[in-house]
């Protein structure tokens, strides 16, 4: 179990300091910006262990998080909760920040009494945590009795993430699909690895406790009905939208706490009463049949030793109707440069010498379109025998799809006891995909 | 570096450290740095015409980013430029980045030692002197290939300036340490010694650390140094304290440059010439006495600076070691620090103490300070200096006051700190055992020891112990009485343990008269710490408890009971138990006699270098331990005479053959083969206070192929250990032993014993065989051909199948044959498997039996597979010799033979028959005739179980008939024997005599040649 947890600022002095149990001492606050913040080398593990204590690490930003433990905790669990800190602080506060951190600490640690105790992870859901730990003043707080009553019953629960009695005029609710695409290829255009993670996160404004089931295009769950002759009715409904034939395979799935899971794992039927607010439906990653957006064509000649000649040719592979955005192409350039020209068709390019690398931007791009760029790079003679290396070159962008190529084929809501049916609320899909880690080598 | 003036200033470097100073993170920090190298390259590509500002600014902070810990890899050539700069900071900024950054196999070498051998060649002192730091900084290889000339050159050239001199000579002396065999040794050498005389005391001071260095290795080319040294030493002693000026380091005159001298004249003996000594000595004096003049200034630098002088001049008269008043001056001038208030002098005082001790006039004088010294080992708060006091006591320790110090030391022990400990406890142990005038104090002196630090008492104490109890006679009973006191507390140390168990082991009979400490209150005290050991000490108290049934025939059963016991019998550690199971048998077989034999007392030890001593040298390296010994070797008479240098390991190295050797040693009358000295029997040496896995692991190895070959050889050399006895109920067959080891041990029994490949009842030669083979089965159409060469080496494994039908017939590396075989009356049938044992197939494979060519089998075996071959038997008549299994195949090349006697014998056609009591007897009477009778009276060589014996006589093939004897020990049976043309009616009567171990088969049968052939396979079996 987590003995304590700790947030420092870049330098290493201690923000945020709660110990949970005796058997950590003062000295473990030390032992860790010794050894990790200030460490010659850079610790690469987010798992260090120092004098039989274990620090837990996370960085956001400029600032560390470290749970601390002497026992043998599942490391998992302790991340699961540092990163559900996260969520809840950004939720509280937004930005993790230190300036954020210093002007928030009162409210930071009554976070921390209420999330952990005795170093056991509570309930951690932002949206109940809102209901009793508020940044308003003692004066604005006319909580009555009843109220008080309900939320205790709430958080006690069976149903910790939603209280009852909500109440919306329009029910609505919004559902995005995130997802990041990671990519790496060889300079003949051949994949070396690729999956996507993504991330279905839902917004939901809906009254009462309402029952819903989401539905995509999972392949166990498609080829199940092909083969029982039954067409599901709600497999056509109006949120799947019309190309819900290709199915997809999930490699694997988390769930938010609300989703049933034996009902998962028996009819693999997604089904939850939806906390209030916005919250993290499931993650998910597939590895099979991704849409790659962009292709990366590289070209790099050594021209003598102190001449280099690149072209780069970026071709856009998906439908012409949609358009990407924010692509950004990065091509790292010799540690020995010294001057560089560019010539891009499209977007802006710039040699960045703190980044030992070329940026090239453009904002926004067409699918079925091409565009290239042509760098001549100045090289200075060194003594150093070594070759360069020829790290990938990597793509930032966004599209408007999911490219594991999911499909959001329903999400049905059912509320027996007020008079709303699922027709009348207002459901509204996104896709975003983004690029993870996307690159070519070259 | 001199300060720069205002233009000098690097605006640009300032603003980039100070940004670097300011990032928030690393992150932040390498992006700066990659833009400012980026830059830099720009610059450095760019416009040609960089002015030598601008170089030395960006080179700086190349040399910024480096000492950041970024890899520079350019901007070399612009340093290199830099060099040929006429500005000194630029010039030096140039020299900082090159030695700093090139490395010795650089393109640039050349370049940068043209450089340096202009500047050097320039009549410029600064530059001259940037470029000897350049060349001592640097120190390669290269540098000193390239200079060594030229250093010296301009050492003792008449025309250098002071500066460049002293420069110089600290240049050479690097130059020196790094490749001392690139620097000649030329006429300089004679000139260097002259600088000792140089007006310039920087220089004299750098001269004399080259002069040392230079005379460490060649004295006889510095000799000339001693008198220059001694005349410039006693000129800065005598000078008032202002004369020196510059060299006046808070009133003391040149401290360096005295220490330094001093070393130097610790190169060298002391001087022959009179008038040098003289004056050598007046100086040492001085400085003796203005140690005792009140300090000119409170301030600790000054009282630094007399001291290292006078330690220096200290170190030197003990070198020296000729002037008894010199030495006991220091030694009285150190025993005044050792109750000084600093930490570090008391340290160094004791340090140096130490060597004084060993010196033989100021010894005495030491000792006077002994009880200051026991003081500082007690309250002394640094444990540093507390371990120097140890030493200190250890060096000063003589007959006179060993018990003394003994005891302190020991009484410190309790208290002192765990890192020093096991020190202390070696030479504890060392000064007891060299200063021991009675050997009681001595053996009470390590129980002690032992006592108050158990954990920390290495194993060698406690070896050195038992050594001497057992070489000296005088103090066995006392040691016993003492070890028998000690073991009484509650809590034993596990080493007193051990001690007790061995030398109770040894002389318990020595104390065994009182009352007190009878045999079996020793047995039940040791018994009593048995189960808090570990295996080694618990393997020494069973090797104990053998001794004590030696010693002592009354406690036989209590110990016999406690080996017994399942914890021992089936103790999981092998050791244990195999060490329980042989005393038990032990135990048991033997008579008083050999008992006393195998468990004699243990000769005397040679007498051999201490193995303490030795361990302690290990411990402290070579270093101050041995010099005080070789010292003191000369005054002291060493108690137990000197040296020898048998290591006390070398006798556990035994190799496992001997170990065997000498098990079966004592029993067989002396044989003519020379017996190893080194090592005593086995069986006398099981308390060999040597690490017990010495000799564990050779005897586990050999155990169980012991056992194994034992058997068959046991059946005719005599087995006065009965430790083959195992055999029979060992469900393992023998064939398994590894034939490496079986071949071992062959030599072994060979002297003893005929050639275990010849067992002994193979009664007829197989050539003599085939008239009577002829007739004995179905199978064998003629007699065989068989190649004598062949059955010499046939296996003989049927000796366990007389009484069984299944089971391993065979095993070696590569195959292991099975057996199964069914009879009923006159026929028979045995399944022959072959198994691959390796990996690889046989080829051609082909088994027979004898020339009749059975179903033929596959001619090749996978590996790993198994191949069955059936066999038909029937028996025509009786018959002796088994049939032979001849087995061809070739493996990786190489074609085997294998021939092996399948287990086919004349009992295996028996039908049992019941019969009554009277039926018997009147059978019994009818098959009277005397050759039909056949009688054998031999010794069991086997435990004479009821149970084991009846389960033999039916798998004989038999009836076992009950209540027929009157005596009902006696076992009685009856069957028939069916062969082809006729039925042989058997009866036989077994009578088993268990005071004498034997026993008497009777056998009647209706053929006189079965009965005989009966006889001798039954009685094999018992």
């Amino acid at each position: 179990m987590i003995g304590g947890l700790f947030i420092y600022n870049h330098k290493g002095e201690v923000l945020i300091s709660r110990v949970y149990r005796d058997d950590i001492g003062r000295n473990a606050v030390d032992a860790f910006r010794v050894n990790v913040i200030h460490a010659r080398q850079q610790v690469r593990s987010p798992v260090t262990n120092i004098a039989r204590t274990s620090f837990f690490h996370v960085k956001r930003a400029n600032i560390w998080l470290a749970a601390v433990t002497k026992q043998n905790v599942n490391a998992a669990m302790v991340f699961e909760f540092l990163y559900k800190m996260c969520d809840v602080m950004t939720a509280y506060f937004g930005k993790i920040s230190e300036e954020n951190i210093k002007n928030n600490f009162v409210l930071i640690y009554e976070l921390l009494d209420e999330i952990l105790d005795f170093g056991y992870p509570q309930n951690s859901e932002t949206g109940a945590l809102k209901t009793f730990i508020t940044q308003q003043g003692i004066k604005g707080q006319h909580q009555t009795k009843e109220e008080q009553s309900q939320i205790t019953s709430q958080v006690t629960g069976q149903i910790g993430w939603r209280r009852e009695g909500i109440k919306y005029r329009r029910n609505e609710l919004f559902l995005d699909v995130l997802e990041s695409v990671n990519l790496l290829m060889s300079p003949q255009g051949q994949v070396l690895s690729a999956h996507v993670s993504g991330r279905v996160v839902m917004k939901s404004y809906l009254s009462g406790m309402p029952e819903c089931k989401f539905g995509m295009n999972d392949k166990i769950v498609i080829d199940k009905q092909g083969k029982g002759g039954t067409t599901d009715e709600a497999g056509k409904s109006e949120l799947g939208g019309s190309s819900g034939k290709q199915s997809i395979a999930i490699d694997d799935c988390t769930f938010h706490q609300c989703v049933r899971l034996s009902k998962f794992d028996s009819e693999r039927s997604i089904s939850f009463i939806p906390p209030d607010g916005e919250y993290e439906l499931m993650r998910y990653r597939t590895t099979k049949d991704i849409i790659l957006p962009f292709r990366v064509i590289p070209l790099v000649r050594e021209v003598g030793r102190t001449k280099l000649e690149v072209k780069v040719v970026i071709k856009s592979n998906f439908k012409p109707s949609l358009l990407a955005q924010k692509i950004e192409v990065r091509i790292p350039t010799p540690l020995n440069t010294s001057g560089v020209q560019v010539i891009c068709m499209k977007g802006k390019a710039k040699y960045k010498a703190s980044e030992n690398a070329i940026v090239w931007k453009i904002k926004r791009m067409a699918g079925m379109k091409e565009s290239q760029i042509s760098a001549e790079i100045e090289l200075l003679p060194t003594n150093d025998k070594k070759k360069w290396a020829r790290p990938p070159i990597s793509m930032n962008f966004e599209v408007p799809f999911a490219p594991s190529g999911l499909k959001v084929r329903y999400l049905k809501v059912f509320e027996s006891k007020l008079n709303y049916s699922d027709h009348d609320v207002i459901k509204w899909v996104r896709y975003i995909g983004r690029s993870g880690i996307y690159e070519t080598r070259c | 570096m001199p300060a720069v003036s205002k233009g000098d200033g690097m605006r640009g470097l300032a603003v980039f450290i100070s940004d670097i100073r300011n990032c928030k993170s690393k992150e932040a920090e390498i992006k700066r740095i990659n833009k400012e190298l980026a830059n830099i390259r720009s610059k450095f590509k760019g416009d040609k015409a960089l002015d030598g500002y601008s170089k030395k600014k960006y080179v700086c902070k190349l040399l910024f980013i480096f000492l950041l810990g970024h890899d520079i890899d350019f901007g070399h050539m612009e340093a290199v430029n830099l060099l040929s700069s006429n500005k000194y900071t630029e010039k030096q900024i140039g020299y900082l980045f090159i030695s700093v950054l090139v490395n010795s196999n650089s393109d640039l070498i050349r370049l940068i030692n043209n450089a340096i051998k202009n500047d050097l060649a320039s009549r410029n002192p600064t530059f001259m002197n940037l470029a000897l730091h350049c060349i001592a900084n640097v120190g390669s290889r290269e540098m000193a290939e390239a200079f060594a000339a030229d250093v010296p050159r301009i050492l003792v050239a008449g025309d250098t300036m002071d500066s460049v001199k002293q420069s110089a000579a600290l240049c050479l002396l690097r130059l020196n340490r790094t490749s001392p065999d690139l620097v000649p040794m030329g006429e300089w050498t004679a000139r260097v010694v002259h600088l000792l005389n140089d007006q310039h005391l920087g220089v004299v001071t750098a001269a004399t650390s080259l002069i040392t260095t230079l005379a460490q290795k060649n004295p006889d080319d510095f000799k000339t140094s001693v008198s220059l040294a001694v005349a410039r030493l006693s000129r800065i002693v005598t000078s008032a304290s202002t004369d020196l000026q510059d060299y006046t380091y808070y009133f003391v005159a040149a401290p360096w440059l005295s220490v330094k001298l001093l070393r130097l004249l610790q190169c060298y003996p002391p001087p022959e010439d009179a008038a040098i000594r003289g004056r050598l000595t007046e100086c040492l004096e001085t400085i003796l006495n203005k140690a005792q003049e009140p300090p000119k200034s409170k301030k600790v630098q000054h009282s630094n600076a007399k001291n290292a002088v006078l330690f220096e001049a200290i170190s030197l008269i003990i070198h020296h070691d000729s002037e008894p008043t010199l030495l006991v001056r220091a030694c009285n001038q150190l025993g005044q620090f050792l109750q000084h208030r600093e930490t570090n002098l008391r340290y160094l005082a004791l340090e140096s103490m130490c060597t004084l001790a060993s010196s033989e006039f100021s010894h005495e004088a030491v000792k006077t300070h002994i009880e200051t010294v026991i003081n500082a080992l007690k309250t002394e708060r640094d444990v540093s200096v507390r371990q120097r006091a140890v030493d200190l006591l250890y060096a000063m320790c003589d007959r006179s006051n060993a018990k003394q110090i003994v005891a302190e030391m020991l009484s410190y022990l309790e208290t002192a700190d765990y890192s020093i400990r096991e020190e202390i406890v070696l030479k504890v142990a060392i000064l007891a055992e060299k200063y021991a005038v009675d050997y009681t104090w001595y053996v009470d002196t390590i129980l002690n020891l032992i006592r108050i630090a158990g954990d920390y008492v290495s194993e060698e104490v406690w070896y050195r112990v038992i050594q001497i109890v057992i070489n000296r006679d005088d103090v066995q009973g006392y040691a016993a009485k003492t070890v028998f006191e000690a073991l009484q507390a509650p809590a034993c140390h596990e080493n007193l343990v051990k001690v007790g168990g061995y030398i109770l082991g040894e002389f318990g009979n020595l104390i065994a008269g009182d009352p007190r400490s009878s045999p079996l209150v020793q047995f039940n005290l040791l018994h009593s710490k048995f189960h808090l050991c570990s295996v080694p000490t618990r393997a020494l108290l069973l090797s104990a408890y053998i001794k004590f049934i030696n010693l002592f025939p009354e406690v036989k059963g209590t110990i016999q009971e406690v080996l017994r016991s399942d914890s021992q019998l089936r103790n999981a550690d092998v050791e244990l138990q195999q060490r329980a199971v042989e005393y038990l048998r032990l135990s048991c077989v033997a008579s008083t006699d050999i008992l006393a034999t195998v468990l004699e007392e243990m000769p005397p030890f040679p007498e051999r270098e201490s193995s303490i001593l030795a361990k302690l040298k290990r411990k402290k390296g070579p270093g101050t331990v041995p010099d005080i010994e070789e010292n003191r070797k000369e005054r002291n008479a060493n108690v137990n005479g000197g040296p020898n240098h048998t290591s006390a390991t070398s006798n556990a190295k035994a190799s496992p053959p001997s170990f065997v050797g000498d098990l079966l040693a004592p029993a067989p009358p002396p044989t003519n083969r020379p017996r190893p000295v080194s090592s005593a029997s086995f069986l006398q040496n099981p308390l060999t206070p040597l690490p017990p896995q010495a000799y564990a692991i050779p005897l586990a190895a050999s155990a169980g192929t012991f056992y194994q070959v034992a058997a068959p050889a046991a059946a005719s050399s005599t087995d006065l250990l009965g430790l083959g006895s195992s055999t029979s109920l060992n469900s393992t067959p023998p064939a398994a032993a590894p034939p490496t080891a079986a071949s071992l041990l062959v030599d072994v029994f060979s002297e003893n014993s005929p050639p275990v490949s010849a067992p002994a009842h193979i009664a007829v030669p197989a050539t003599a065989a085939p008239a009577a083979d002829d007739n004995f089965s179905s199978i064998t159409t003629k007699s065989f051909h068989v190649a004598e060469s062949i059955l010499a080496d046939v296996q003989e494994p049927t000796d366990k199948f007389v009484c069984k039908n299944n089971g391993v017939l065979y095993e070696n590396q590569l195959l292991q044959i099975g057996l199964k075989s069914e009879y009923r009356q006159n026929l028979g049938r045995m399944y022959v498997f072959f198994g691959n044992k390796t990996s690889t197939q046989f080829l051609n494979f082909a088994s027979n039996v004898l020339n009749v060519h059975l179903k033929p089998v596959d001619p090749t075996v996978d590996g790993g597979a198994q191949l069955q071959q059936i066999i038909n038997i029937e028996c025509v008549s009786d018959f002796v010799e088994a049939p032979v299994l001849n087995i061809q195949f070739r493996y990786g090349g190489t074609l085997q033979n294998i021939a092996v006697k399948l287990p086919i014998t004349l009992n295996k056609f028996f039908q049992p028959t019941e019969m009554m009591s009277q039926d018997f007897f009147q059978r019994w009477k009818q098959l009277s005739a005397p050759q039909q009778e056949v009688q054998k009276i031999f010794k069991a060589k086997h435990s004479m179980d009821t149970e084991v014996t009846k389960a033999k006589i039916i798998g004989f093939g038999v009836a076992l008939l009950d209540g027929v004897d009157p005596n009902p020990s006696n076992f009685v049976g009856a069957g028939v024997i069916h062969t082809k043309t006729t039925q042989v009616g058997c009866l036989l009567r077994l009578e088993p005599n268990m005071q004498a171990q034997m026993y008497r088969l009777t056998l009647r049968t209706s053929r006189d040649t079965v009965s005989q052939r009966l006889c001798d396979l039954l009685s094999d079996q018992f």
